[in-house]
């Protein structure tokens, strides 16, 4: 099952979560770095990384925090998650970064480090690439 | 989600930027809620209002996009911080002041009708049957939903500002015909406001999208509203059928025992130190009843009572604001009791308030006690 919420084309390493976030709370708006510290990406920055997690959870307003991150330069390359949800989904949109929705089995086989390319025009829109 | 050209062109960029943003918006709440295609609404109600609830990146965001930005479509508004008129009594830090104007100036010039009302359905006339709009305030989609006969999905902030931008919306969940899979049966005698708003909280938990409620008497506005409120609050659920039980789905009693529930959730101290009356704000119907319940009366504390500003100003003309002020009242217009920085931890402890919405964000946002009262039991040990 593949999912195109928001389009776009892009390369970039994985960096992968197990669990959901939520951006309103836990998300620097600055840096891009994930400050609850029960979360598996703790003190970790999302920056410029192919975030793939379960989804996002929280208040809607959490869009907001994902165009602030956007406008910061510390925002993901893109997002690949399990889930839709809105907040990612609005946010994604309003700071035009790509989201795909991907199923249980290849949400497993991605991995922390891998290399992937997006591009949500062709006919895989995630392939891993190294 | 199958797009017309003009959609897709839209979503290319070439029909410039915000277009485009808008359209990506749209498409992207469209592939979450499984909607095959977009269609055209009537009018947008726009959440996102307060400072306390979109915080910098909201001001800054709306600010950008408010020198391009155009509302397509009949578009109004949720209630901000406060009522410029008093807000000067309040001690309201200048910075909140300052972002708060610059939000509103930015919906203002992108055309959106400064209504600042979380009950567009008691001052804006009500469209046709089965109208489309785009709601979201969740108050006002369920209220639109289960009795005003139009129609609109539970949008969020985002959703609906991109509706206002294109006129349309995502063709999903309740737009379409919808049959709920439970049935809440309301076992409660002499139900007040309270009762509602704790039935509609309790419905919206145990719902999906939408639910159904037998065994209700004829309410007034106050108590549509107040359920309305209750089920806005606590779950996804955006419509309430007022239906005979259907065999075959799912029954639910919301008696004595869940009432309890439901009060030792909110409630959580027997005297308040200031009362509020709002959330959703205060129609006409009901600030004349107000006036006529606090005849001979005042309140022996402070009391706080949330209208729309056009609500304000009729009831003026009547004499309502008179008199409800010669009893105490604090008359607010623009804002409301949902996340309101008028009220904060350091200067009281409990708020009184006979809603249950009210009583939630309170609680959760403002980090105050509650003390949950109907408004015949606030006039009759609050005032003398």
């Amino acid at each position: 099952m593949m999912k195109i919420l928001v389009h776009g084309k892009i390369n970039g390493i994985v960096q992968k979560s197990n669990d959901p976030i939520n951006f309103l709370g836990t998300v620097d708006k600055k840096t891009g770095i994930i400050s609850d510290k029960n979360h598996d990406l703790f003190k970790k920055s999302i920056a410029n990384t192919i975030l793939v997690f379960p989804s996002g959870i929280g208040s809607s307003v959490g869009a907001y925090t994902i165009y602030s991150i956007k406008s910061n330069d510390s925002a993901p390359l893109a997002m690949v998650c399990k889930k839709a949800d809105l907040t990612v989904a609005t946010g994604c949109a309003l700071a035009n970064i790509p989201v795909l929705i991907i199923s249980e089995n290849e949400f497993d086989s991605l991995k922390n480090g891998m290399k992937v390319k997006i591009n949500t025009e062709s006919n895989i829109p995630l392939s891993i690439y190294e | 989600m199958q797009l017309t050209r003009d959609e897709e062109s839209a979503l290319k960029g070439e029909q410039g930027e915000i277009m485009q943003m808008a359209y990506r918006i749209l498409v992207a709440t469209g592939e979450a809620t499984d909607a095959d295609k977009l269609i055209s609404i009537e009018w947008a109600h726009l959440s996102g209002v307060n400072y306390n609830t979109i915080g910098d990146a909201g001001e800054e965001f709306l600010s950008s996009i408010s020198k391009d930005a155009r509302v397509k479509v009949k578009t109004t508004l949720n209630p901000m911080g406060f009522d410029i008129d008093n807000v000067s009594n309040y001690n309201l830090d200048k910075n909140f002041v300052l972002k708060q104007l610059s939000i509103k100036n930015s919906y203002e010039a992108i055309g959106v009708t400064p209504s600042f009302s979380c009950i567009p359905y008691e001052i804006f006339n009500i469209p046709k049957k089965n109208t489309q709009v785009a709601f979201a305030e969740s108050n006002a989609a369920i209220h639109a939903n289960s009795y005003d006969n139009l129609k609109t999905n539970k949008e969020s902030a985002f959703s609906a500002l991109a509706s206002a931008i294109t006129g349309k919306s995502p063709y999903s969940s309740l737009r379409k015909d919808d049959s709920p899979n439970l049935s809440i049966r309301m076992k409660i005698n002499d139900p007040t406001e309270l009762t509602y708003g704790m039935l509609g909280f309790f419905a919206g938990k145990m719902g999906d999208t939408s639910v159904n409620i037998s065994g209700l008497e004829e309410m007034d506005k106050r108590q549509c509203k107040a359920m309305c409120g209750g089920m806005g609050t606590s779950g996804t659920c955006a419509k309430f059928l007022f239906d005979k039980d259907e065999p075959g789905i799912e029954k639910i009693d919301f008696d004595e025992k869940e009432v309890q529930n439901v009060y030792d959730e909110l409630n959580t101290a027997e005297k308040g130190d200031i009362i509020t009356l709002g959330s959703p704000q205060l129609g006409l119907d009901e600030i004349s009843d107000l006036a006529n319940k606090l005849k001979g009366r005042s309140f022996k504390k402070r009391c706080m009572v949330f209208t729309p500003r056009t609500v304000k100003e009729q009831a003026r003309k009547i004499g309502y604001t008179n008199e409800l002020e010669r009893a105490g009242c604090e008359i607010l217009s623009d804002c409301c009791t949902c996340l309101t920085p008028l009220i904060n931890k350091d200067s009281v402890d409990v708020v009184t308030t006979n809603s249950i919405k009210g009583a939630f964000y309170l609680k959760n946002s403002n980090g105050v006690d509650i003390n949950l009262k109907s408004l015949s039991r606030i006039i009759e040990e609050e005032t003398g």
